[in-house]
């Protein structure tokens, strides 16, 4: 059987990479060409938000068959901590310092790493642990994880929206003829990017990242050779909910509101770029997350009613094209 | 002089689920000897593998390896007492190229490169494939990549499961040729096989095994000359495998 690898986007993937550019080439004919500049840089910025945010769980599901209802609550805590960081450093968020905004930004990602990895290690060690291997307790106990950390978290924010502003100077856009791009997303791409490649070296170039691989595939053949995978099951745990936790950071930042329900509302849309990528997969995922924000943006313009929509359609489309999605992960 | 046992089993039973498959296994593996395990299918050949493993759990009686009670250990650790394993399936990440799988079973430091040279003169066409997906390569390709994996560093034991399934005679011999090879430098070795050229061609002791026990011990030689204990045993001739 030949199944293109899952991590990595080689020559042999070039049919399903190929979807991508095909969507905005789709998209074209229906605006402007300034439009569709503006709404396709737009798409790529919230494909990396959402980038940030399922990458933990594509990893978590890929290496540990762990199906984690309960990642949007880390996304809902990246957010809230960002909430108190950027309270605790408001004058350097309101000043007319591009330098200090980007430091209060970075300060917040941090802060919101620490705590929802931390959380994370906490909710492994008490609760997943105990599941592994049986997927219905995983749903049953995620979905309950979820319930009682957004309670937590209402009692430690309280139960009212917060205001989450954007550093002074990532609010507005930058203005190139008619194209109009907002600042926020471009910090937001960057970052994204950032993540991805980091991510790509450390999966293909470091030996933890080869474990993970080999773990992904075949857990049981890891352990034959050595390799204790539950102390990498929990390294992977934890640096899923981080990545969620600074996910959270940044669509808050988008947002400019947290509410306790802000990575539950996401938990769709996650698991639809999963699905799309190909469940387990790093590469997939970064392109299915783009699909997806390439998709809302454009169909957001052309019929707002569809956005939801378009992006279950486009699921089933590719399931029917590719029932394990566009870049599947071989399991033994 | 007779070696003495490098892995012991005795009295071993091991449940999967509610059945209950082996019933009380008693074998012994002598250090830098060549052992086969032969028996009909479901006999219990692959669950005695993975029960030394670890990968299931014995329910009873005791494994020892080198001395040491070993049935309790976890995988990881059993696999860090120095026994490598070749499932029947192969276990090849096939998503990682041939340099990546072996590189897998190597300490931190990475190749020891006179010994990864002993390993590719042993399997010279991993060598052309070192860069590709290991899920590129035929059957016969992966299986020596298994194997590879398996001594690309030194270990005391090595057990391998039905290398030859499914593979054409060439490809066989060639295993064969290879297994040989990896006695001269008096690796001990476990060994499941169906095929009963290659268990004449490498095998020193045999052990046969039937409904969950071992029913028969002794020297490879003496069963090979012996044709009506190979009727009564297996229920074929070892000659009419040739």
């Amino acid at each position: 059987m030949n199944i293109a690898p899952a991590l990595r986007l080689r020559t042999g993937d070039l049919a399903p990479a190929l979807v991508l550019p095909l969507l905005a080439l789709a998209a074209l004919p229906t605006m402007s060409f300034s439009t569709w500049l503006t709404f396709t840089i737009a798409g790529i910025a919230m494909g990396m938000m959402l980038f940030l945010m399922a990458s933990g769980l594509t990893l978590i599901f890929g290496l540990m068959d762990v199906l984690n209802f309960a990642h949007g609550a880390f996304v809902t805590l990246g957010a809230y901590v960002a909430v108190s960081v950027m309270a605790g450093l408001a004058g350097w968020s309101a000043a007319d310092s591009w330098s200090l905004n980007l430091a209060a930004l970075l300060v917040a990602l941090a802060a919101a790493i620490v705590a929802s990895g931390a959380a994370g290690l906490i909710f492994e060690r008490l609760i997943i642990r105990r599941v592994y291997g049986a997927h219905l307790r995983q749903i049953l106990v995620t979905v309950g994880g979820l319930i009682v950390a957004e309670q937590l978290m209402v009692a430690l924010w309280g139960a009212n929206p917060l205001p989450l502003p954007k550093p002074a100077s990532f609010r507005g856009s930058i203005v190139l003829g008619d194209v109009s791009i907002e600042k926020y997303r471009v910090i937001a791409l960057v970052l994204g990017l950032a993540v991805y490649v980091a991510l790509h070296l450390v999966l293909n170039r470091t030996r933890i990242g080869l474990l993970v691989r080999a773990g992904v595939e075949n857990r049981e053949m890891v352990e034959a050779l050595g390799y204790r995978i539950r102390r990498l099951f929990i390294g992977v745990f934890v640096a899923g909910t981080a990545l969620a936790g600074m996910g959270g950071v940044m669509w808050g930042l988008y947002q400019e509101l947290v509410t306790r329900a802000i990575g539950a509302d996401m938990t769709v849309l996650v698991f639809i770029i999963l699905i799309i990528g190909g469940l387990g997969s790093v590469g997939g995922c970064f392109v299915g997350a783009l699909l997806v924000g390439l998709l809302t943006n454009y169909v957001g313009f052309l019929a707002p009613k569809l956005a939801l929509a378009s992006n279950i359609l486009l699921m089933a489309a590719i399931l029917l094209w590719r029932p394990r999605g566009l870049f599947p992960v071989a399991k033994e | 002089m007779i070696a003495e046992p490098l892995l012991q089993l005795s009295g071993v039973h091991t449940h999967i689920g509610r059945y209950h498959i082996l019933h009380g296994v008693d074998l012994a593996v002598r250090a830098g000897r060549l052992t086969m395990l032969l028996g009909r299918n479901g006999a219990g050949k692959t669950t005695t593998l993975r029960t030394v493993m670890g990968l299931w759990r014995r329910s009873a009686g005791e494994i020892t390896f080198e001395g040491r009670s070993i049935g309790a250990l976890a995988t990881p650790d059993i696999a860090r007492l120095g026994i490598a394993y070749v499932p029947e399936t192969m276990g090849i990440f096939s998503q990682l190229t041939v340099r990546e799988n072996l590189l897998l079973a190597t300490g931190s430091a990475g190749f020891d490169e006179a010994r990864l040279d002993w390993v590719l003169g042993l399997f010279p066409v991993l060598r052309q494939k070192w860069q590709q997906a290991a899920g590129a390569l035929s059957g016969g390709q992966k299986q020596m990549l298994a194997i590879s994996r398996a001594i690309v560093e030194p270990r005391r034991l090595l057990i391998v499961d039905e290398p030859t399934k499914g593979l054409a005679p060439a490809v066989i011999q060639h295993l064969i040729d290879a297994f040989l090879g990896l006695k001269q430098s008096e690796t001990t070795i476990l060994l499941v096989e169906q095929n009963f050229h290659m268990a004449r061609s490498v095998g020193d002791d045999v052990a046969v095994m039937d409904d969950g026990r071992v029913v028969h011990s002794g020297t490879m030689a003496a069963l090979a000359a012996d044709e009506g204990m190979q009727q009564h045993l297996l229920g074929l001739s070892l000659a009419s495998h040739q």
